[in-house]
């Protein structure tokens, strides 16, 4: 609690700093679909060159906020390119006040990593992947803030 | 508990299946169109020089993966084109939605590119539904059958890396083309990728029509 407080402190004195983000291959994400306890990750998939992804944004930005005290984690893997970090992702998150944790996926060969996120995935974003140890819920297209919180809930 | 989470997922597993592939899979017949070039012309695959197939690409103006592939779509209209398969782009963008794939803007980017192929504008958005396209760039290799007709051999991405050219390793469209140019199934015949979704006015309310259907 105490290590809380000091975070936030110190986060609210860092505003101006830049967020960092993790840049990794798929190798390197692909333990991230597959931790086995009973929090209920969250990761959707999106750029900000993807209209709709940043449409679906504060849908995800609000459970953030709303599913706190529960094991929620949220998380955004950005599928921008790497050269437009620095000119594109970050001021972004920096400009909506972007809270959950964002990682930036640079796997150029979709073809082979796509279907180990989710079999049915066409690799269109915006998607959601919903999982723990209770089961996995996937979803390609815009997602709105209910159909978020039924999965969420179910996985609880 | 747990069943109705499996059944859950079974539908939802299901159902994302049928929403990422809607239109033609490989084997299938594939229609012919007719759409406005950049030329200022409309054209249809029939009206094409002498051909054994079509190397059709719903790409775009704008899309960061459509200009990482531009100058290899050029070379390989440049290699397959005198083999009977010449490359036919169309732009499947709404205008209004993303103005920088207006009609103007292709003429612009053909020109200052040297397009060698059609650059087709689908301006009623009513032939990229028909193939099944989900974004940019997404290719549709057609192979001509015997009586003619245009058959669908492989659908997906052209190589394993939108981001550099020169760290290809896998090249899924070309394996195809020489797969069917020699007679063979191409294998694997329908790859994935990470791509621009195609932009539409409606894309909001059909979208919510998918939110609803998922619930029940």
């Amino acid at each position: 609690m105490m290590l809380g407080a000091l975070l936030m402190v110190n986060a609210q004195t860092m505003q101006e700093a830049d967020p960092v983000i993790e840049i990794v291959d798929f190798d390197t994400f692909e333990p991230y679909l597959q931790i086995q306890d009973d929090t209920v990750r969250v990761l959707n998939f999106w750029a900000t060159w993807c209209i709709p992804c940043v449409k679906e944004l504060p849908v995800f930005l609000e459970a953030h906020e709303m599913f706190q005290e529960r094991p929620v984690k949220i998380s955004l893997i950005n599928l921008d390119f790497p050269n437009h970090l620095e000119t594109r992702v970050i001021p972004f998150i920096k400009a909506r006040n972007i809270k959950p944790e964002v990682v930036m996926l640079d796997d150029p060969d979709g073809n082979r990593w796509i279907p180990k996120v989710d079999q049915g995935w066409s690799g269109a974003i915006p998607a959601t992947l919903v999982y723990s140890n209770k089961g996995r819920l996937f979803r390609e297209g815009m997602i709105d803030e209910k159909v978020l919180h039924d999965m969420i809930r179910k996985l609880l | 508990m747990i069943k109705n989470i499996l059944s859950l997922s079974a539908f939802i597993f299901l159902f994302s299946m049928i929403q990422a592939q809607p239109g033609y899979k490989v084997g299938d017949k594939a229609k012919d169109f007719r759409l406005l070039n950049v030329d200022g012309k409309y054209y249809s695959l029939k009206d094409l020089p002498e051909h054994k197939g079509v190397i059709l690409i719903f790409t775009c103006n704008h899309c960061p993966y459509s200009i990482a592939y531009e100058d290899r779509i050029i070379d390989l209209h440049k290699k397959y084109a005198p083999k009977g398969f010449p490359v036919v782009a169309i732009n499947p963008n709404d205008s209004i939605v993303q103005p920088q794939d207006s009609y103007s803007a292709m003429k612009v980017r053909a020109s200052e590119k040297g397009f060698p192929f059609l650059y087709l504008l689908d301006d009623k958005q009513k032939v990229y539904p028909v193939y099944g396209a989900t974004r940019t760039p997404h290719v549709y290799l057609l192979s001509k059958d015997k009586k003619g007709a245009y058959r669908v051999a492989y659908i997906g991405v052209i190589d394993d890396n939108y981001k550099d050219a020169a760290a290809v390793q896998v090249r899924y469209l070309e394996n195809a083309l020489e797969a069917v140019m020699q007679g063979r199934v191409a294998d694997p015949s329908t790859t994935r990728a990470i791509g621009c979704t195609i932009k539409t006015q409606t894309a909001g309310k059909a979208k919510g029509k998918e939110n609803k259907k998922s619930k029940g």
